[in-house]
């Protein structure tokens, strides 16, 4: 097979670290050996699969992780340059590629430096103790007797060896199986792990090398866009083929059932005869009945559910008689993702086999529900992730991976590029779903909670393409002989679905969690940021605080009451000392301070805000100076990059907790720009002061255990200043001045 | 055809009169600076200079464009010679996804071309319609801050 390269690798050169995304690569199997090693090991066992020591004296590094925008590829490089003693810049990265990396099914949950981290670093000690092995046997004498330094082996006696031509010497000693005969390093002997290095990513980015899957340019590239229905249940019943086939530029006009594209050799044409598509088609009447978006808590109940407990203690006991009993609803609005950049994709149909080009979270698992629709066999379809606007979870990157695709079938042998446009984004995206959050409890006379009721409403966060009983790409179900949607997968704690971090952090005597999965999805959902987390967390957080209050305690002193886990006591009390936190002092009805814990996952990270608001009583604007956030992340591989993580997860936290809202009639989803859409902007955005706990233990994965708690801080912030609870989200100035009145 | 002066070398491009300046930017003239965000004219992230002025170029027909020339974030600095906005941006990791990062320099390089010393009040008023989704505003803050900070530019 050919390979096409459109690598930037030449300009690049000078930054030492190269991605080798654009790349057309030749297909490769990987052993599949079941084992009792590191996760991402366990099917992907092969040396080489993960690390190539290669004759120009770089090391290519293959990870089944993709880079979402969050640097991830720069902390992997930083863990393999690590363990082989190499230095950072010899490394080169490979992503997410079904053509040539690991399996590592999706990019997601915190998990990247966990999982592709821990695989790396076995494979990199391994690569190591492998080639110092063939050193000593080279120089006669013992491994132990060696030195490495930056992959150039020497001997007490001088006598040198650099891996470059040791891997050359003996082609198959770096193919074998990963044998974890090799310890990786200790975290008191790191050099790169732990330290602030630049992005690998960013130059490139911000000098306009081409970045992403946008800015990708294959000979004879046509341009696509899509007509999507107007609402949820509409059908196709007619269009003007003839007219939009006269229009300049158009090379192909694409309709299965209600899925409809066009295709030109222009993008500017495409979009024009996109309009004269969509202005021309004639759609049913059908509609899916959507919830009365004002009264979200009461609507998510009525439909049907699942219930299952998911956290319980102290059942066989009778509930306290005589305790006193709080009980509060909450809720959160259905979510978009809102990337900058819609998403995109270019597929190629050529010489039997399709490769598709996306910003997915799962080439892999998109692969698999690709290849059922297209009716391909797997190893007919390739995906290559290449990097697209910023990533929060599941977009439209795999959808519109399936639009190009159907599209490239009907131009065989010319690439098509497919972006879809800020309506498409908007309105057909999954969106993170609406939650509503009850919460009942007791105190005991000492002020301790006694016992602990909660139930969570919302749909499935977790409906990404890859999982059994059917195809989840939206395109599929729309097509003449649609595929069904596979059923919501069942994901137990500690991770959770609707219901993650629905079990508290707390010790909690008597509890009762109850997680209703909700069976009807009027509104497409998907997995966003944190999942339930979000909303759990601002309603447990809020909870505590009103349980506080009840209790005649402060907020900070009622939660470590209530913490047996040192290292969640310790982010707390850090959070508060750095905000200088004040037991007992009162909000002034414009200004107040408020507090929030989240162990992610339960399992993951601990981060502890503490959120300052200016409230706004004629407006109903809510202001936010500043936001502080201790966080333990356990082992910090790239400490700015984890702060550039927490960072932005507090920005997104603030951002969703005040303004965001995904909006519809009962017919049809309305919010489909930025103006209906608003996000947080320069002149909203608080000043942010994180303290990093300083650990040494296992990495727990920063990507996004910062949200939760800094929403419900905003929340509990906003009720000091006030003497008002806001319990649903967001807390726009429509709802405060209603609180307030 | 039309005859466009885009970092500082002349083009001469056949596309319709009403063809938004972006797409011609990025595919007749492959530059990928410019980024397609909303095609509304509310994210700036396909911003450029035309004629000195920060301009949307998804709301800009090429018939308009005229003799103003274009200046595109290539047109700022290269990878081994980058813009101070440019090595300040990498300096402060002032970004994640990066995909906003082309409107928020070019919104910058407008501020500091009409005002060197600006105050973080007046450049967050000045990226106030620049649209960031990953949450790195303040690095962004900082990074121009850095650039006006320095003595000469």
């Amino acid at each position: 097979m050919s390979v096409v390269r459109l690598s930037r690798r030449h300009v690049t050169q000078s930054l030492g670290v190269v991605l080798a995304t654009f790349a057309l690569p030749s297909p490769s199997v990987f052993g599949q050996v079941p084992a009792n090693v590191p996760f991402s090991l366990r099917n992907n066992r092969r040396l080489e699969g993960w690390i190539r020591v290669e004759a120009d004296e770089t090391v290519t590094v293959f990870t089944g992780k993709a880079e979402l925008g969050q640097g991830i590829l720069t902390a992997l490089a930083q863990i393999a340059a690590e363990e082989l003693d190499i230095g950072f810049d010899k490394i080169r990265m490979v992503s997410a590629d079904t053509s040539r990396g690991p399996d590592e099914q999706y990019t997601f949950g915190s998990q990247s430096v966990e999982q592709s981290g821990g695989a790396i670093r076995a494979a990199g000690a391994e690569a190591r103790g492998i080639l110092l092995a063939a050193a000593a046997r080279r120089f006669g004498v013992r491994a132990e007797e060696l030195q490495v330094r930056s992959g150039t082996i020497i001997a007490a006696d001088g006598r040198r060896a650099t891996f470059w031509a040791l891997a050359k010497q003996s082609a198959g000693l770096l193919k074998g199986d990963i044998a974890l005969a090799t310890a990786p390093k200790k975290p008191g002997d790191y050099a790169i792990v732990g330290k602030s290095v630049n992005r690998i990513d960013l130059p490139g980015k911000l000098t306009g090398a081409p970045s992403y899957v946008q800015d990708m340019r294959l000979p004879g590239m046509v341009f696509a866009r899509v007509v999507r229905p107007p609402r949820y249940g509409a059908r196709l019943l007619a269009f003007d083929e003839a007219a939009v086939r006269a229009l300049p530029g158009v090379v192909a006009v694409v309709s299965d059932g209600n899925f409809l594209a066009v295709a030109a050799g222009r993008e500017e044409q495409a979009i024009g005869a996109r309009d004269v598509l969509a202005a021309s088609a004639h759609w049913s009447d059908d509609a899916v009945e959507l919830p009365d978006m004002a009264r979200l808590r009461t609507e998510l109940k009525k439909l049907r559910a699942e219930t299952i407990v998911v956290g319980s203690a102290g059942q066989s006991e009778p509930a306290p008689g005589q305790a006193k009993r709080v009980g509060a609803e909450y809720s959160r609005a259905y979510l978009s993702h809102a990337a900058i950049g819609p998403s995109c994709a270019v597929a190629w149909l050529r010489d039997g086999r399709m490769t598709v080009w996306s910003h997915t979270q799962g080439a892999f698992p998109l692969r698999g529900d690709l290849a059922k629709v297209l009716g391909m066999p797997n190893g007919e379809v390739d995906v290559v992730h290449v990097p697209g606007a910023g990533c929060y979870g599941h977009n439209g990157a795999d959808d519109v991976a399936l639009d190009a695709a159907l599209v490239a079938r009907a131009v065989p042998g010319a690439p098509v590029k497919l972006q879809w446009m800020r309506d498409d984004e908007f309105a057909w995206a999954p969106f993170g779903p609406g939650m509503a959050m009850k919460v009942e409890a007791a105190l005991g006379s000492d002020g301790k909670i006694v016992d602990w009721s909660y139930d969570v409403w919302s749909n499935s966060h977790a409906m990404r393409p890859g999982q059994p009983g059917g195809v989840n790409l939206l395109a599929a179900w729309d097509l003449k002989t649609p595929f069904v949607k596979s059923p919501a997968p069942h994901i137990p704690q500690p991770f959770g679905d609707g219901d993650r971090n629905a079990v508290p952090s707390y010790e909690l005597p008597r509890k009762e969690i109850r997680n209703h999965l909700l069976l009807d999805a009027p509104v497409r959902n998907g997995s966003f940021r944190t999942l339930g987390a979000h909303g759990n967390i601002f309603a447990i957080e809020s909870f505590m605080d009103e349980l506080a209050e009840a209790a005649g305690s402060d907020p900070l002193a009622f939660r470590l009451a209530h913490l047996g886990d040192p290292r969640a006591q310790a982010v707390l009390q850090a959070a508060a000392d750095k905000a200088g936190w004040v037991p007992g002092k009162k909000g002034d009805g414009q200004r107040g301070r408020g507090l929030a814990f989240c162990r992610y996952k339960s399992i993951g990270m601990y981060a502890a805000a503490v959120v300052d608001v200016e409230v706004d009583r004629n407006s109903g604007v809510i202001r936010v100076p500043r936001v502080v956030m201790a966080a333990d992340l356990g082992l910090v591989v790239n400490p700015d990059g984890a702060k550039n993580q927490l960072e932005g997860a507090i920005v997104q936290a603030v951002s969703l907790t005040l303004k965001e809202q995904v909006a519809f009639d009962r017919r049809q989803i309305t919010s489909r720009d930025w103006s209906a859409y608003p996000v947080l902007t320069f002149t909203e955005v608080p000043s942010i002061d994180i303290v990093l706990m300083q650990r040494s233990d296992p990495s727990l994965g920063a990507g996004e255990g910062s949200l939760p708690p800094t929403s419900a801080a905003l929340a509990n912030a906003f009720a000091h200043a006030t003497g008002r609870r806001l319990r649903e989200l967001p807390m726009t100035p429509e709802r405060v001045k209603a609180a307030l009145s | 055809m039309y005859r466009i002066v885009v970092n500082g070398d002349p083009h001469v491009v056949d596309a319709a009169p009403a063809t938004p300046l972006l797409y011609v930017l990025r595919n007749d003239l492959g530059l990928n600076g410019p980024k397609f965000g909303c095609g509304l004219g509310q994210c700036g992230a396909c911003a450029a200079s035309v004629g000195g002025k920060l301009t949307r170029t998804c709301s800009i027909a090429l018939r308009d464009v005229g003799d103003d020339p274009i200046i595109t974030l290539e047109g700022l600095g290269t990878l081994q010679r980058p813009h101070p906005l440019q090595k300040a941006f990498l300096e402060e990791q002032a970004a994640q996804c990066g995909y906003c990062s082309n409107g928020m320099i070019m919104a910058a390089k407008a501020l500091l071309d009409r005002n060197p010393k600006p105050s973080d009040e007046e450049i967050k008023d000045a990226l106030a319609d620049q649209l960031c989704r990953c949450g790195t505003h303040n690095r962004i803050v900082s990074a121009v801050r850095k650039v006006a900070m320095e003595p000469v530019r």
